[in-house]
């Protein structure tokens, strides 16, 4: 337990400066080796220690490696189990980048479902080509933040980096802002100008704006032949349609990608199994091994299964899977360095106590009888208010009749 | 209490004492706290909601982590901030200095206060998780609609390593806005237990007597209050207000520290009456200590705030009331049977009206027109009253005073309705 420290010191003795000098005396061979250890992440000079250094070095490492999983949602290489939605928005997104089309597409999706994974894994994938990368604009609006038109009219001319923008301040009004950008836009056409992807997150707090006027001007540059842009709206909402007025929805091309979450429960394991599994890049390729033949004996485990079972009925989506597989992570110590079926156990109940059950055990004998006598009062009169009057009075009766005069207590007493 | 339970990878063991040694009784929830934490350089949840009742320890255990372990963190108090742009100044001077905080625009918006946020992310990147501590997290939910939301994902807004830990007393199902939201981390602080909390009060002593005096104290004081009041602070209050009363039989040499018995048959009529009291806070605290000085007088022989109920009225005013009074928690139909009747009836009625009274004092007062006010005032009062500007302004000023109030302002003049807001004790002490 004692020896945990060093991740940190070590980090930053690579930083520091005197390093090179220090490399320089070395001859190749040693400096090859330092290379090698410092990818394995070993950094004990000592043989003696290695190995306990390891043990908890590591578990520092898998920790890194699944929080920044879990918390951080770090893109997966290819979305799982959406792989036709996927290719519908790169091939619409490619469309715009290269061709210079202008496209409109929501995605609608619950929560968790992957919407803004998806997109972000479609981005990357097109900014890999090299003439998009260079070619691109792209502007991220979010709905909570953006709460009016002009605060967004503002965050897009600041994020295109237009001509009444000096640092990040962005001058003039609304109606300049609105004008000034519209003919930015206009000005240009498919073949010379660069193309703009907005990107609006939480799209249905925008159709509450006033008129509408950022998504009628936004889909307006879209349907007709202006500079190409491609505006793709990501929602939790089914009915985001039915939000937008007439003149917006007609405007708008009618293109939505769907995510619905189609898990059966033996793709959920799988994605049980995956979530945890190490990559091949992990630094430690003996300690990863044998975390993962844990992790598929853990799959294995018929009390984890059911627990699986239990989380796959009550939500499908990966943020839940998520946050449970976070606490039950974050249970592995340096003396439990594996995934034992107890934590995964212990994070579920975690995770599904019932917070009213809770309160509720936390309340004073005194506050236990009004409830009670509000539980009486409600069975009686069927769903009728009271008053504390009432209550008051379905308490005395109880002390009168059953308990004897223990719980006597003044109504001012009573009534805090 | 054991000892070990706190460990965490990548902090000092001596730190760690001194925490556990801070935090008796909550050993388990720092532990998950400090787990969840993980090494300061990792990332963290985005959102982590913490609930209990008052004076669980929410906010102390984890504000003495955090200062404890020396992580960059930011507390506010959502009672404070009456604006979300106070709350956001006060985050970004706690995060990043005052200079952050200055570039915030007079009255900011969370999409300021984001962007400026990943500026100074950008300019000081972050070694460490950041922590904002938001207590009081209920009164989040009457700011603006967008701020909860915006919070609870604040790690992905601006793209910082970052926790958010929201601290209330209400239930997170409450708190769920009707779009939905990024779900955070659930984490409940049970209450203490009774052993816990003669643990805890047990450890601020006295010291001129031995610990084991003060504990038996404490042990009687739960005796009493316990089934009432599990509050932390309330009982710490009450212990430290009434310890000087304990201890006066063995000032006086009436008993020894060892008469246990002796001194609870002492002090237990005295802590009773202090649950009618101090707890209520009728009386102030000073005042009841005060009179443990005085001692020679009874004590509650002090009239509390409840007591100063009684109020003056002039004459018709108190007819006034009493026949709104009437008015109020009598149906209509017995008002011919109770006032038109002669008076040999009278006695009567009255233990008529009582027998209903009680039934109808449940629900309340009901609300009555002005013309049955006058008409029961009439026959209430004996003798012969004219309908005088001042009768009339004495009715409107029972309502300023709050002894009635109107119900329905639909029409000021015609036929105006009203309630009587008093009790039957008032009511009997002014009849």
């Amino acid at each position: 337990m004692t020896a945990v420290g060093p991740p940190c010191s070590s980090e930053s003795s690579f930083m520091s400066p005197s390093m090179n000098a220090f490399l320089s005396e070395y001859d190749h061979m040693t400096w090859l080796k330092y290379i090698y250890d410092r990818t394995v992440h070993i950094m004990s000079k000592r043989k003696s220690r290695e190995k306990h250094l390891t043990v908890g070095e590591c578990v520092s490492q898998v920790q890194r490696v699944l929080r920044e999983r879990f918390c951080h949602q770090r893109l997966p290489d290819k979305p799982v189990g959406l792989e036709s939605q996927y290719k519908h928005l790169l091939e619409l997104l490619r469309r715009t980048a290269v061709h210079g089309e202008s496209n409109s597409v929501l995605i609608i999706g619950p929560r968790g479902s992957g919407k803004t994974m998806l997109l972000r894994c479609a981005l990357r994938e097109l900014l890999e080509l090299q003439e998009v990368k260079t070619n691109i604009l792209q502007v991220h609006l979010s709905g909570l933040l953006q709460t009016d038109d002009r605060i967004a009219l503002r965050e897009i001319t600041r994020q295109l980096q237009l001509e009444n923008v000096v640092g990040d301040k962005v001058f003039g009004s609304f109606a300049e802002n609105l004008v000034f950008l519209l003919d930015a836009l206009k000005k240009g056409d498919k073949s010379s100008s660069r193309p703009v992807f907005f990107i609006l997150d939480e799209f249905d707090l925008f159709a509450h704006h006033k008129n509408q006027t950022l998504l009628y001007n936004l889909l307006d540059v879209s349907q007709s032949a202006q500079a190409p842009v491609a505006v793709v709206g990501l929602t939790c909402r089914l009915d985001v349609l039915e939000l937008l007025e007439k003149r917006v929805k007609s405007r708008f091309s009618h293109r939505q990608i769907h995510l619905l979450s189609s898990l059966t429960i033996s793709q959920y394991r799988d994605a049980f199994r995956a979530e945890l599994t190490l990559q091949d890049d992990f630094p430690d390729s003996k300690f990863s091994q044998e975390w993962n033949l844990d992790i598929s004996k853990l799959c294995e485990d018929k009390s984890v299964d059911e627990i699986l079972q239990k989380h796959y009925n009550s939500s499908k989506d990966f943020r839940s899977l998520h946050s449970l597989l976070l606490l039950a992570v974050s249970r592995v110590s340096v003396s439990s360095p594996t995934l034992r079926a107890v934590d995964l156990l212990e994070a579920s109940r975690m995770s599904s106590a019932d917070s009213k059950g809770n309160i509720l055990h936390g309340l004073s004998i005194l506050e236990l009888c009004l409830i009670i006598s509000m539980k009486h009062l409600n069975d009686i009169y069927e769903g009728e208010p009271f008053n504390f009057q009432m209550v008051h009075n379905e308490f005395k009766k109880f002390l009168q009749r059953k308990s004897h005069s223990i719980h006597n207590f003044e109504k001012p007493v009573v009534f805090k | 209490m054991a000892g070990a339970a706190l460990r965490c990878p990548g902090c000092p063991e001596d730190k760690l004492q001194t925490l556990t040694e801070d935090l008796t009784c909550r050993e388990a929830q720092a532990g998950t706290l400090l787990t969840l934490m993980g090494e300061p350089d990792q990332y963290s949840y985005p959102s982590v909601f913490i609930y209990g009742h008052r004076a669980s320890g929410k906010s102390h255990v984890l504000l003495t982590l955090l200062s404890q372990l020396q992580l960059p963190h930011a507390a506010v108090s959502c009672v404070e901030c009456v604006s979300a742009g106070l709350m956001f100044e006060q985050v970004l001077s706690a995060l990043f200095g005052a200079d952050a905080a200055s570039l915030l625009p007079r009255a900011p918006s969370l999409s300021d206060f984001v962007r400026i946020y990943r500026q100074a992310c950008v300019q000081h990147p972050a070694q460490h998780t950041r922590y904002i501590v938001v207590e009081r997290a209920e009164l989040l939910r009457d700011m603006e609609a967008n701020l909860l939301p915006a919070l609870l994902r604040l790690q992905e807004l601006v793209d910082d390593n970052v926790t958010v830990f929201l601290l209330s007393e209400i239930v997170w199902e409450k708190f769920r806005p009707n779009t939905g939201c990024f779900e955070p981390l659930l984490l409940h602080f049970p209450d203490y237990t009774k052993a816990e909390l003669l643990h805890i009060l047990s450890r601020d002593t006295h010291p001129s007597y031995t610990p084991e005096l003060y504990s038996s104290y404490i042990n009687i004081l739960l005796g009493v209050f316990y089934s009432v009041c599990r509050d932390l602070r309330e009982l710490r209050h009450l212990a430290a207000l009434n310890f000087s009363k304990f201890c006066e039989p063995m000032e006086r040499g009436e008993a020894r520290e060892s008469d246990t018995h002796k001194l609870w048959r002492n002090i237990e009529p005295h802590l009773k009456k202090a649950m009618q009291s101090v707890y209520l806070r009728e009386v102030s605290s000073v005042q009841w200590e005060e009179q443990q000085q005085m001692d020679e007088k009874e004590a509650t022989a002090l009239r509390g705030l409840s007591a100063h109920a009684h109020v003056e009225l002039p004459y018709y005013s108190k007819f006034l009331l009493i026949a709104a009074y009437l008015a109020s928690y009598n149906p209509a139909r017995t008002d011919r049977r109770f006032f038109l009747k002669h008076h040999g009836k009278m006695k009567k009625t009255n233990f008529l009206k009582k027998h209903e009274k009680t039934s109808n004092h449940l629900l309340g007062p009901k609300p009555f027109p002005l013309d049955r006010l006058l008409a029961i005032f009439y026959s209430v009062v004996d003798s012969r009253v004219a309908p005088t500007a001042s009768v009339f302004s004495q009715i409107s000023s029972l309502v300023t005073l709050q002894l009635l109030t109107q119900v329905g302002h639909s029409d000021q003049l015609d036929s105006p309705k009203y309630k009587c807001a008093v009790s039957l004790d008032f009511i009997l002490a002014i009849s």
